[in-house]
């Protein structure tokens, strides 16, 4: 798994690339978020096109993500979700837990 | 790392296995009718490490396509077998790369039959709390046998007389008759 922080006016686009799964794409995501923070973001977008698999950890790794960023007064979001995780967002009752997107326009829109 | 193919050429010819004889394929299972004979597709042992899971996706996935499941079926089977691996290196095994994982892939009648063997101690799944609860919605764990769950048809966790535990579970191949 790839990930990519880059800044888009004010917002931390987090990009992850490939799986997110136990040991190897879980804590990179973890890492990246704690990256962010650590530099000051509070407006932070999950931009997860190029996810091909989550497994429980993935989506753990999302919870306890979310959970930090507004733990410490930021605003985690998500983009581009795949049918996929959204499927499994659905399954486990987590969609109505995130602010969830289709375009990157209207995400980055919804920080102002 | 021990990767068994008991007969590759059944990979790429696999037929189901016919029913006993004199019961006709549409037959309701009776009292004393034997279960469908398995036919061994794939045999894998793995050391406890995270980074074997995909080998093992990509070997069950490539078999599973053989027997004619379909992309989308075959992404939520992968991802349940991920997360029974996953359980057992984690849980079963504590993560020790000397202790195996044997993951097994069946065709028993019209179902696919996956076993995730490992060497722990054992557990009670009725100890794992519900993901679903609003107590439990933001924990960042404890999703993975809800995953299991939600993505197989079957599943069954057996301790093993030899040591450890065995999740068994099962997917149909093709979509169930109507009424079943």
């Amino acid at each position: 798994m790839k990930i990519e922080a880059r800044n888009e006016g004010g917002v931390t686009v987090i990009s992850p690339k490939g799986k997110i799964t136990i040991g190897a794409g879980d804590v990179a995501l973890r890492e990246a978020v704690h990256e962010a923070l650590e530099a000051g973001a509070r407006k932070i977008l999950l931009d997860l096109a190029g996810v091909t698999t989550i497994d429980s950890s993935g989506i753990g790794e999302m919870v306890h993500a979310y959970t930090t960023v507004t733990n410490r007064g930021g605003k985690l979001k998500l983009v581009n979700m795949p049918s996929k995780v959204a499927d499994i967002l659905q399954i486990t009752q987590l969609i109505t837990v995130f602010d969830t997107y289709d375009t990157m326009a209207e995400a980055l829109a919804s920080y102002e | 790392m021990n990767v068994y193919f008991p007969n590759s050429a059944s990979l790429v010819n696999c037929r189901f296995m016919p029913t006993p004889s004199g019961i006709p394929e549409s037959a309701p299972p009776a009292e004393g009718v034997l279960p469908p004979v398995e036919e061994t597709q794939v045999k894998i042992s793995i050391g406890s490490r995270y980074d074997h899971i995909d080998l093992i996706q990509i070997v069950v996935d490539d078999a599973l396509a053989r027997l004619g499941l379909d992309d989308d079926a075959r992404h939520w089977v992968g991802i349940a077998i991920r997360e029974a691996v996953a359980n057992a290196i984690k849980h079963g095994n504590k993560q020790d790369p000397a202790k195996d994982v044997d993951v097994e892939l069946a065709v028993a009648g019209d179902e696919a039959v996956i076993r995730v063997h490992d060497r722990g101690e054992g557990f009670e799944p009725q100890e794992v709390a519900d993901p679903l609860t609003a107590e439990n919605r933001l924990r960042p764990n404890g999703r993975g046998i809800f995953y299991m769950k939600s993505f197989m048809d079957d599943i069954q966790y057996l301790p093993r007389p030899e040591g450890g535990t065995m999740v068994v579970m099962r997917k149909r191949l093709k979509p169930a008759p109507p009424g079943a």
